[in-house]
C-alpha cells in the first residue's frame, strides 16, 4: 500500500483509499476515482510533477501534493 | 396542451462536445448572456420545430452539480429556475460521450434530482464504435426513465430524433424518478429541509449535506447564520457513523446504479485497446520529446503573432495614415479637422492594428484546445507556473503578451480556476508587448548611438529590458496570491481529453468571436480614451496673440514647402507688409533661408500648442514629480499623452523636441533628444540613467487603453482595471526612481 503520488510511469495499481480537503476527493469521485477502480500511470511532466493517470477512458493531470492523498496497491 | 416556446438547458462535461452540439442545434441564431456579478457568460439560441421555438440555453461545461463557487452556483440555480433574469427551464438537455459513458453518466443522474424532465444526448457515438463500444439507447431508456437520443453533433446526425424528443419531455412534462440515496441520507436531508426557509428544495438540502464547505453551504450560511456550520458537521458525523460517509456516498451509489445499467446496455471489449490517444500521449506527455514538442509549438504561435501579424499590422498603419491624410486634403485647418485626423481615425486606427494579432492567436488556441492539446500544454508547465502562484494553463495567455497584452488577457478564458484567472490577467500587462519596442528603440539608440556601439551590445540592452517583465511578472503574482488574491490553492485535478481532429467551423466561430467582442466592448472604450486625450492635447488652441496655433503652424508649414520664385511672388513689392512679415519670418533674408526659417517657426508653434494645451501645462505642473525619475516636462507631457497607447511617447516627444517631420527615421529624435539633454545640467550628466529610468517605467507602466479595457470587459468590472493601472503605474514609478537615482551614483 503506497500513495499514487511514487507511482512510476506505466505501473498499474488498485485503488485503495481516497483522503484530503473535502473538495479534492469529491472532484476525484466524481471522475469515477473510487476504491476498488484500476488506474495506470500513464507519464510524469519534465518537473516530476503533476502526473498523469487513467481510470477507465479517463486521463487526468494530478499534483504529486493531491495524489498523496490516493492510497495505492501496485498490481503486477 | 401545445406551447409554442419551450426553454431548454444544456448541460454536459468539459469535452463532451457540448458547444459543437450547441452550435448545430441554434446555427447562427445565437447571443451571449451576462449575469451580474459573476464571469460566467452562458449562450443562448433558439431552433423551431413544427411551429414550436425551442430555445437553447448552453451551461458552462461542468463534471458535477455540486457547486464549488458563486460562478457555478448560478448555473445549478439557473437549472432551479431561481434566477430571476431566466425563465426556468422546461428539459434539461444533458449531452454525454458514448466512448465514456460511465463517468458522464454521474452528471446525468444529478439531473435526475433536479425535479424536471431529462433527455440525454449520446454523443460521438461513431467514435466508441471505433473503440469497439456499442451503447444500446433503448435499453438505457428503459433503465433510467428518461429518453437516450444517439447523435454525432459534428456531423449533425441525430438532431431531428433529438429535438422531438425535447418537444415530447416537454409536453409530457414528468420529472423522471431521482435515483435513490441511502436511507439514512434522505432521512437527514428530509429532516434539515424545513429549517432552510420557505424557498428551500430538497435538492438543496441534500447538496448542502453533500458538499463539504461547498457553494450551497457557503450561500445559505450567509442567509442563516454560522449556527448551520456546527449543524452540518453533527449531520455529516452522523451519517459516518451509518456507514454513508460523505462525500463518498453519493459517488458510491450513483456509480454503483450506474455500472448496473452499463453491464446491461453496452457492450465494451473486454480487455481495453490501446487508442489513438494513447499512443499520441506517449509522445506529447513525454518528459523529453513532450517537451520538445511544446517548445516547437510555442516557436510557432510565438513566430505567427510577431511576424505574421507584422505586414497586416503595417497595412493597418498605412490605412490609417492614408485615411488621415486624405482628410487633412479634404478639410478646412479646425478643430474638427483635428478631432477626425488626431481623435477619430487615429482612435480607430489604434483599435483595428490589434485585431490581426488577436486573430491569429485565437485560432491557434482554438484548434490547440479543439483538438485537446491545450491541456498537455498546461500539464507540462503547470510546476513552473505553480511556483509563481499560477497554474499551467497561465502560460499560454503570459506568452501570448509577449506580442501583446490583449489577446494574451482574452486567452485567460481558458483557466478556469477565478483566483488563477485573474492573478494572470493581473500580471499580463507587465510582459514587454510589441508596443515597448518602439520606446526602447528610441531610448537605445539615444544612449547607445549605432556609431559607437555594436549591434550586440544594443541587442543585449533590449534583452535585459524584456527580462524586467518576465522578472516582475511573477514576483507580483507571487504577491498578490499571498495578499489581495489568498485562498485556498486551486485545485489542478484537470481531464486531459482524448485528442481530436479541430473541426473548422468551431475554429471559425471562435476566432469570429474574439474578434468582434474586442472591437465591439473595448473598441468603444479606446475610442473615447483617443478622442478625451486628442482634446486635452489640443485644447485650449488660442495663444496668447489670440492666434490660432494650429492655423499658424499649418501657414508656416505650407511656407516651408515652397518653390522659391513662389516665395519670392508672396514677399511682392514691399516685403515688410506682406504676410510673411506678419508670420514674424525675417522677409530681408533670401527665399530659401525664409522657407527654411518657416519649418522651424512651424515646429516651434506645433511644440508651443501642445506646451501650452491643458495635458502640456498639467505636465509642466507636474514637473517636481518626474524630477526624481530624472526627467524633464517634456517627457513627463510625452508619458502622459501616451496613456492611450505607449508608443504614442514617440510621436509626442518629436513635437515637443521639435524634430522634422520624418517619421520612419527614428535617429534623428534620438540625436536631437540628446543634444538637447547634453545642454540641461542633470541630462547632460546623466544621460544613460535617464533613458534606463524612461525605458524602465515604461516596461512596467500600463500606458495602454486598450489593455485597460480589456480588463474591464474580461473581469467585469472597473475595480481590477482601476487596479492594475495604480499598482503598475507605482510600480513603474518606483522602477524608474531606483533606476535613475542608483544610475547617477554609478555613472556619476
Amino acid at each position: 500500500m503506497i500513495p499514487l503520488s511514487t507511482l512510476k510511469s506505466g505501473d498499474r495499481a488498485r485503488v485503495e483509499a481516497i483522503a484530503g480537503e473535502p473538495a479534492l476527493v469529491q472532484r476525484l469521485y466524481e471522475f469515477g476515482l473510487l476504491e476498488g477502480e484500476e488506474v495506470e500511470l500513464l507519464a510524469v511532466a519534465p518537473l516530476g510533477d503533476p502526473v498523469e493517470i487513467r481510470i477507465g477512458n479517463t486521463r487526468l493531470s494530478l499534483r504529486l501534493r493531491e495524489a498523496e492523498g490516493v492510497t495505492v496497491s501496485i498490481l503486477r | 396542451m401545445t406551447p409554442n416556446s419551450i426553454t431548454v438547458a444544456l448541460v454536459g462535461n468539459p469535452n463532451a462536445g457540448k458547444s459543437t452540439l450547441f452550435n448545430a442545434l441554434s446555427g447562427l441564431r445565437q447571443h451571449v448572456g451576462n449575469y451580474p456579478g459573476v464571469t460566467v457568460e452562458m449562450k443562448k439560441g433558439h431552433c423551431t420545430l413544427d411551429g414550436v421555438r425551442i430555445d437553447l440555453i448552453d451551461l458552462p461545461g461542468t463534471y458535477s452539480l455540486a457547486a464549488r463557487s458563486p460562478d457555478e452556483l448560478v448555473a445549478v440555480d439557473l437549472l432551479l429556475g431561481r434566477r430571476p433574469e431566466e425563465p426556468a427551464p422546461d428539459v434539461v438537455l444533458s449531452i454525454v460521450d458514448a466512448s465514456n459513458l460511465d463517468r458522464h453518466l454521474y452528471l446525468t443522474t444529478q439531473l435526475l434530482d433536479l425535479g424536471k424532465p431529462v433527455v440525454v444526448a449520446v454523443n460521438m457515438v461513431d467514435v466508441a464504435a471505433a473503440l469497439g463500444i456499442t451503447v444500446d439507447c433503448d435499453a438505457l431508456s428503459r433503465e433510467f426513465g428518461i429518453l437516450f437520443v444517439p447523435v454525432q453533433a459534428n456531423r449533425g446526425v441525430g438532431l431531428d430524433v433529438l429535438q422531438r424528443a425535447l418537444l415530447g419531455a416537454a409536453r409530457s412534462g414528468i420529472a423522471p424518478v431521482s435515483l435513490a440515496l441511502p436511507a439514512a441520507l434522505e432521512a437527514e436531508s428530509a429532516a434539515l429541509l424545513p429549517r432552510l426557509g420557505a424557498a428551500a428544495s430538497t435538492f438543496q438540502a441534500r447538496r448542502l449535506i453533500l458538499d463539504v464547505n461547498g457553494a450551497t453551504e457557503q450561500w445559505f450560511v450567509a442567509k442563516l447564520g454560522d449556527h448551520l456550520i456546527p449543524k452540518l458537521v453533527d449531520i455529516r458525523a452522523r451519517l459516518a457513523a451509518a456507514g454513508c460517509p460523505v462525500p463518498a456516498v453519493e459517488a458510491k451509489t450513483r456509480f454503483a446504479r450506474i455500472r448496473d445499467a452499463v453491464a446491461k446496455c453496452v457492450t465494451k471489449p473486454r480487455i481495453r485497446p490501446a487508442n489513438r490517444t494513447d499512443r499520441i500521449d506517449r509522445v506529447l506527455t513525454h518528459r523529453v520529446w513532450g517537451s520538445l514538442f511544446f517548445f516547437a509549438v510555442l516557436f510557432l504561435v510565438f513566430v505567427s503573432i510577431f511576424w505574421a501579424a507584422d505586414p497586416l499590422m503595417g497595412w493597418i498603419d498605412d490605412l490609417t495614415q492614408w485615411l488621415g491624410k486624405k482628410v487633412d486634403g479634404a478639410m478646412p485647418v479646425g478643430p474638427l479637422r483635428s478631432l477626425a485626423t488626431g481623435g477619430l481615425i487615429a482612435g480607430v486606427g489604434g483599435v483595428l492594428k490589434f485585431l490581426p494579432q488577436i486573430l491569429i492567436l485565437f485560432a491557434f488556441i482554438a484548434v490547440l484546445e479543439d483538438c485537446g492539446y491545450m491541456a498537455r500544454a498546461a500539464f507540462l508547465m503547470d510546476r513552473v507556473m505553480s511556483r509563481c502562484g499560477l497554474s499551467g494553463k497561465s502560460f499560454i495567455p503570459l506568452l501570448s503578451s509577449v506580442a501583446c497584452a490583449i489577446p494574451g488577457i482574452m486567452a485567460t478564458r481558458v483557466i478556469e480556476n477565478r483566483r488563477d484567472r485573474l492573478a494572470t490577467i493581473l500580471v499580463a500587462p507587465l510582459i514587454s508587448c510589441s508596443a515597448r519596442l518602439p520606446v526602447y528603440a528610441l531610448m537605445i539608440g539615444l544612449f547607445l548611438p549605432k556609431e559607437h556601439y555594436s549591434v550586440w551590445s544594443r541587442g543585449l540592452m533590449l534583452f535585459g529590458m524584456y527580462m524586467v517583465g518576465f522578472v516582475a511578472a511573477p514576483v507580483v503574482s507571487l504577491l498578490l496570491r499571498k495578499t489581495l488574491l489568498r485562498g485556498e490553492r486551486s485545485l489542478f485535478v484537470m481531464e486531459l481529453p482524448a485528442y481530436k481532429r479541430p473541426s473548422l467551423p468551431m475554429v471559425a466561430r471562435r476566432v469570429a468571436d474574439a474578434g468582434w467582442s474586442f472591437v465591439r466592448r473595448a473598441g468603444t472604450v479606446i475610442l473615447a480614451t483617443m478622442v478625451l486625450v486628442w482634446a486635452v492635447l489640443y485644447f485650449p488652441n488660442a495663444g496668447p496673440d489670440g492666434s490660432k496655433y494650429d492655423e499658424r503652424a499649418e501657414t508656416l508649414d505650407e511656407i516651408s514647402k515652397l518653390k522659391d520664385d513662389e516665395v519670392t511672388e508672396k514677399l511682392g513689392d514691399t516685403p515688410a507688409d506682406s504676410e510673411l512679415a506678419k508670420l514674424g519670418l525675417d522677409v530681408t533674408k533670401a527665399p530659401e533661408e525664409i522657407r527654411e526659417e518657416a519649418g522651424m517657426k512651424a515646429r516651434a508653434t506645433k511644440a508651443e500648442h501642445q506646451r501650452n494645451s491643458y495635458l502640456g501645462r498639467t505636465g509642466r505642473w507636474m514637473e517636481p514629480v518626474f524630477e526624481p525619475l530624472g526627467w524633464d516636462w517634456r517627457i513627463g507631457v510625452a508619458a502622459l499623452a501616451s496613456f492611450p497607447a505607449r508608443e504614442v511617447i514617440v510621436g509626442t516627444m518629436a513635437i515637443l523636441y521639435e524634430v522634422e517631420d520624418d517619421a520612419e527615421d527614428r535617429d534623428p529624435l534620438a540625436n536631437k533628444i540628446r543634444e538637447d539633454w547634453d545642454a540641461s545640467e542633470i541630462r547632460g550628466r546623466h544621460r544613460i540613467p535617464v533613458a534606463l529610468s524612461v525605458m524602465v517605467f515604461f516596461a512596467l507602466c500600463c500606458q495602454c487603453a486598450s489593455t485597460l479595457a480589456v480588463i474591464r470587459r474580461e473581469t467585469r468590472s472597473w475595480l481590477w482595471p482601476a487596479f492594475t493601472f495604480v499598482y503598475m503605474t507605482l510600480l513603474a514609478y518606483a522602477g524608474a526612481f531606483v533606476v535613475f537615482q542608483v544610475g547617477r551614483l554609478i555613472w556619476s
